[in-house]
């Protein structure tokens, strides 16, 4: 998997920069949303992970799925401040600005990434067992309601800043730029999932570790 | 160098970087797993033989 990631990103990054086109309005800081966008998409991808383990937490009891679900946070709370950072980056360039809050999408997709960051604060707050890991799930399946209304919202609203290049009649692109956000888009999906499996395996290596310990005590 | 360009490579870098990041800190946690087994190891030798 670590190395379909690291395949598909270093193809996907150079088929961006090398062979796709230049953006007729915006040229070459365009370059930007093939990074930006699959980021973005990764981290609802995570958040919405964190919330379907957290479901399945709530339905089943197994507690193994708390640390599914915290770990698909914890992922999609990085990937989030990175879609924010690199948006940021882009909108210096193309509205001179690092940050508007005239646009919902953009405020939408903050108030999403503080409220799974809010999640970590909710965890810690209270002591290890089943209590945290229900309050966990509960607060995580709740912020996944969020994702679909910051995903329309740009859509719903007629944003004016905020470009839209999915819509209902499809993507606006040309086929080589969207063949290499779709390579970008599936190393970023990739790469997540590595990293969820490396993270996952560590924390669950560190919880026997701990159990063992107390064993041996 | 483009104004432009400046940007785009920032962008890429800072993803670039937090993907280190990432690996440095997992590294780390593994060094520490690494040596909180060999410990674990130890203690359970010594509760064997004494």
């Amino acid at each position: 998997m670590g190395v379909a990631a690291t395949g598909l990103l270093v193809g996907g990054i150079a088929l961006s920069l090398l062979w796709a086109p230049e953006d007729a309005n915006q040229g070459f800081s365009q370059k930007i949303f093939y990074i930006h966008v699959p980021i973005a998409l990764t981290a609802y991808a995570c958040f919405g992970v964190g919330a379907w383990k957290a479901l399945r937490l709530l339905w089943t009891g197994d507690r193994r799925y708390d640390l599914e679900s915290y770990t698909a946070i914890h992922l999609g709370v990085i990937f989030g401040l990175l879609t924010l950072v690199t948006g940021s980056i882009w909108a210096k360039i193309s509205w001179g600005h690092w940050w508007t809050w005239g646009e919902r999408q953009l405020v939408l997709f903050l108030i999403l990434f503080l409220f799974y960051s809010s999640y970590f604060m909710l965890r810690y707050s209270t002591d290890p067992g089943s209590r945290r890991e229900r309050n966990s799930a509960v607060y995580a399946l709740f912020g996944v309601v969020l994702i679909p209304v910051s995903f329309l919202a740009v859509r719903i609203a007629g944003t004016i800043l905020h470009p839209t290049i999915f819509t209902h009649e499809g993507a606006n692109l040309p086929g080589s730029m969207l063949l290499a956000f779709c390579i970008c888009l599936a190393g970023m999906l990739a790469l997540a999932a590595t990293l969820y499996r490396v993270e996952l395996a560590g924390k669950r290596i560190d919880a026997s570790m701990r159990e063992l310990r107390e064993l041996l005590a | 160098m483009t104004t432009s360009e400046k940007y785009v490579t920032a962008a890429y870098l800072v993803f670039l970087a937090a993907v280190l990041v990432y690996l440095v800190i997992i590294a780390l946690k593994v060094g520490r797993l690494e040596q909180d087994l060999a410990e674990l190891t130890r203690a359970a030798r010594e509760k064997r033989s004494g």
